[in-house]
């Protein structure tokens, strides 16, 4: 990994990932959580999340595209005009939104019937340019697929999580198994349709705030 | 095809199927600039102005250049490459007319290229196959919608202010909870009309 050590940079950047990899995923998955730490990327965490499956799906298209477009972008950094970089990260994260998309239509079919357009709107999703704007355009290559991989990481993980939340509240079912039967659980509609998503991450960011940061500034 | 009349679906667009409180659309926005009245009304105006033109503008450029020449696997780069340049224009213009918004705008204004709306309103006209005069309704409903809520939201943090929630639900979190209950609310309106 560390074999383009070059003398000037090497008193700062030694080594392809500065022996950062491991933090820098660490912060993207956990510390600093796309969606509860940076709140970005909000649309679609709340919009494919009715189903576990769907947001399954996204979580996983999400991960390639983002790991994918941050290794791009930081490839190409130092060739990409300081006025001109945000519509170039742009159509760079398009070209893999338009292959993902293309793909899904060819393999899942009904997936993709479902997911409609929200797999377009990973182009327009704020983490997205997050990631590339504000690491890739500054670090190397394979930290910034690092960073990448982590952020998305996060995100689907956090997908699932509201994802399971919703679809078993609002319907009893998880992947369209029952878990809770009819018998002892009324299925709370709400939960699947539009104020369950924005009550359920409302509630989950309290909780985190509650058990994890609040700890954190206890100790300061 | 879709027969629902024009002006019904602007005004679905702006309640019932509200393209923030139903479709989630625009949240990161809409969670940064509610802060204040000015940046809300500002961005919101500045947003039914876009979106409206853009999504007239990308529904001419499907039905007329992408479909005939079969490319529909481009609409992605098609819509976002006329969002930008449309933006764009919307920056020169109202850092000329309206300094002052200009600056309490600061970044927002460029990243609306990033904003879901914008994208959102355009992608689902495609899905929805709607017509001209439909797709008129559509775009100003639901640019007009965002700045509905973004308005109603801004008043509501205003007065959320006074307020004294637990600690852990500061920030966010009590966003989230609110825009539950404006969802809640609008949900009301569901009975008056319908689009899909």
């Amino acid at each position: 990994m560390s074999n383009n050590i070059s003398p000037v940079a090497g008193m700062t950047h030694c080594g392809a990932c500065d022996g950062k990899g491991m933090k820098t995923f660490k912060d993207g998955v956990l510390l600093n959580n796309p969606i509860f730490a940076q709140v970005l990327g909000i649309c679609s965490a709340l919009a494919v999340t009715s189903k576990l499956e769907t947001s399954l799906v996204m979580g996983i298209g999400y991960v390639v595209v983002l790991s994918l477009s941050t290794f791009v972008v930081s490839l190409i950094r130092k060739t990409i005009p300081h006025r001109i970089r945000i519509i170039t990260q742009v159509l760079v994260v398009c070209v893999f939104v338009i292959l993902l998309d293309q793909l899904l239509k060819a393999f899942f079919w009904n997936i993709s019937r479902e997911l409609g357009p929200y797999v377009g709107l990973i182009i327009t999703n704020t983490l997205t340019l997050g990631r590339t704007e504000g690491f890739s355009i500054q670090n190397k290559p394979l930290l910034s697929l690092i960073d990448g991989s982590g952020n998305g990481l996060g995100y689907a993980l956090v997908l699932a999580i509201i994802g399971t939340i919703r679809e078993l509240l609002g319907t009893g079912k998880i992947l369209g198994h029952v878990i809770l039967s009819a018998h002892f659980y009324t299925p709370n509609q709400l939960m699947v349709l539009a104020p369950g998503a924005f009550f359920g991450l409302g509630i989950l960011i309290a909780i985190l705030n509650f058990t994890v940061l609040k700890p954190q500034e206890a100790k300061k | 095809m879709n027969t629902t009349p024009a002006y019904l679906i602007f005004f679905a667009a702006l309640f019932t199927n509200n393209i923030l409180l139903s479709n989630f659309l625009g949240m990161c926005h809409w969670l940064a600039c509610t802060r204040s009245m000015l940046s809300a009304t500002g961005l919101g105006l500045a947003m039914t102005i876009v979106t409206g033109l853009t999504t007239i503008l990308n529904y001419l450029i499907y039905y007329h250049v992408l479909v005939p020449l079969g490319l529909e696997y481009l609409t992605f780069l098609m819509f976002i490459a006329v969002i930008a340049a449309f933006v764009q224009l919307t920056e020169m213009i109202v850092e000329r007319f309206s300094p002052k918004l200009y600056y309490a705008l600061g970044i927002f204004l460029p990243l609306m290229v990033v904003n879901c709306t914008i994208m959102g309103a355009a992608l689902f006209m495609v899905v929805r196959h709607y017509a001209f005069m439909q797709t008129v309704g559509w775009g100003f409903g639901a640019g007009g919608g965002w700045m509905l809520s973004a308005v109603l939201m801004a008043a509501l943090r205003k007065k959320a202010g006074y307020c004294n929630p637990p600690k852990a639900f500061a920030g966010a979190g009590l966003v989230m909870i609110i825009a539950g209950f404006m969802a809640m609310a609008f949900m009301g309106f569901a009975g008056m009309v319908a689009i899909e």
